[in-house]
């Protein structure tokens, strides 16, 4: 990234690192892998590195990404009261507050439930594929990176499938649901997007896209 | 150091957001105005055989009370009473507490946020439920389900929580352990 000769400062701050949450400066040793560094006054876990991690998170995106297409697409719950069948994908879920003001709520809901997700997972991928395979990283990868990061919170997929949980209790005195297939690579998405997110150390894909080379 | 923009991710340094306190205000501001009509207007419209039904958020628990499923409704009103009141609650006594001197710990306050940065994003689960029920319960005439218009500000109510959850600047609380000359700085 620095296209000058690396000048004293610049090399301190290659050792110093700054605890995100609290401020606390320490001097950097870098883990081994499965070991994890955290920050001592407020227990922030810095940098946790983990073998072939981002091997690890390849194969669960491109999971994720194909359940989130199948989820968002096949029928996900049926119900059925006194020969009255119904069936919805999650996309009719999302797209159920229709008409006057309630349109930014459905489109609101389709984000978080569904393109979200699917954007973070895209990104990822984007990044994440040309480290492992030692390429030189995506030309917009620093910043695909830093907007998938400001993204987490606002994925929402596995609050949804607790959401399914709690409306099939509310329906099921009124009538009898079922479950489609969409259901249950739902249930399977969320574990993975879950898993994902635990694989990621962020200073490691930093560190990589800064130095292509070492570690 | 001089350095304005960060080396690694091009984001713009800056030690602490000068607006950062004004931004939570302002967010979680936002966020209490808009819960006072999600729970004035219906949550739900229930449109079954003989009879349309809109029930606001408490109403909607009380009348599961009612029919005997006490858990349920607990759960209920846990989720879209308690929870954002304790968000409204903790977000504006974390804010008041980076002014002001005050006898919690920095690592309980710590903790305080970061629990109130989880469970933010949690609270959609209404607007879920709502958004399944209604896509779900068209029966014709048997039943239907609509939301009601509390969905869209409870919605908002959320989003602003979380957005001005995410403006506090977690460093605050412990500048004021720095100013004080606190000594567990390890």
């Amino acid at each position: 990234m620095k296209d000058f000769s690396e000048t004293r400062s610049d090399m301190m701050l290659d050792d110093i690192i700054v605890c995100p949450q609290c401020d606390a400066v320490y001097r950097m040793k870098k883990p081994e892998h499965g070991e994890r560094a955290s920050c001592q006054r407020c227990h922030k876990v810095l940098i946790a590195p983990r073998r072939n991690a981002g091997l690890h998170i390849i194969a669960v995106s491109l999971a994720v990404l194909f359940l989130i297409i199948g989820a968002a697409v096949f029928p996900f719950l049926t119900i059925d009261a006194a020969g009255n069948k119904n069936a919805v994908s999650i996309l009719d879920a999302a797209l159920a507050f229709s008409g006057g003001p309630m349109i930014v709520l459905s489109l609101a809901t389709a984000a978080l439930i569904i393109f979200v997700p699917l954007l973070r997972v895209m990104l990822t991928l984007y990044v994440l594929v040309p480290l492992v395979l030692d390429q030189p990283a995506g030309r917009y990868a620093i910043p695909a990176f830093r907007l998938s990061e400001a993204l987490r919170p606002w994925s929402m997929a596995e609050i949804f499938a607790i959401g399914c949980a709690v409306a099939l209790v509310k329906v099921s005195d009124l009538a009898q649901v079922g479950f489609g297939p969409a259901f249950w690579m739902f249930g399977i998405l969320v574990v993975l997007v879950i898993a994902q997110d635990s694989f990621m150390c962020k200073w490691s894909v930093w560190h990589r896209l800064e130095h292509p080379k070492t570690s | 150091m001089g350095t304005k923009v960060c080396d690694r991710c091009g984001h713009k340094l800056r030690s602490r957001h000068p607006m950062s306190l004004q931004t939570v205000w302002a967010f979680w501001l936002m966020g209490l105005i808009c819960y006072i009509p999600a729970n004035t207007y219906p949550m739900l419209r229930t449109q079954t055989l003989f009879q349309v039904d809109e029930s606001t958020i408490i109403a909607g628990a009380v009348e599961i009370a009612h029919h005997g499923s006490y858990g349920i409704a607990a759960i209920i009103l846990f989720a879209s009473v308690v929870i954002p009141l304790a968000k409204f609650w903790a977000v504006a006594y974390l804010a008041v507490s980076v002014k002001n001197p005050t006898r919690v710990s920095n690592q309980r306050r710590q903790l305080l946020y970061e629990v109130v940065e989880y469970i933010g994003r949690w609270s959609m689960i209404d607007i879920f439920v709502v958004a399944i029920l209604s896509a779900l319960v068209q029966l014709n005439t048997l039943a239907t389900i609509n939301p009601g218009m509390a969905s869209i500000f409870f919605a908002l109510s959320v989003i602003f929580t979380m957005l001005s959850a995410q403006a506090f600047d977690s460093r605050l609380i412990w500048d004021v352990q720095a100013k004080s000359g606190g000594s567990d700085a390890a």
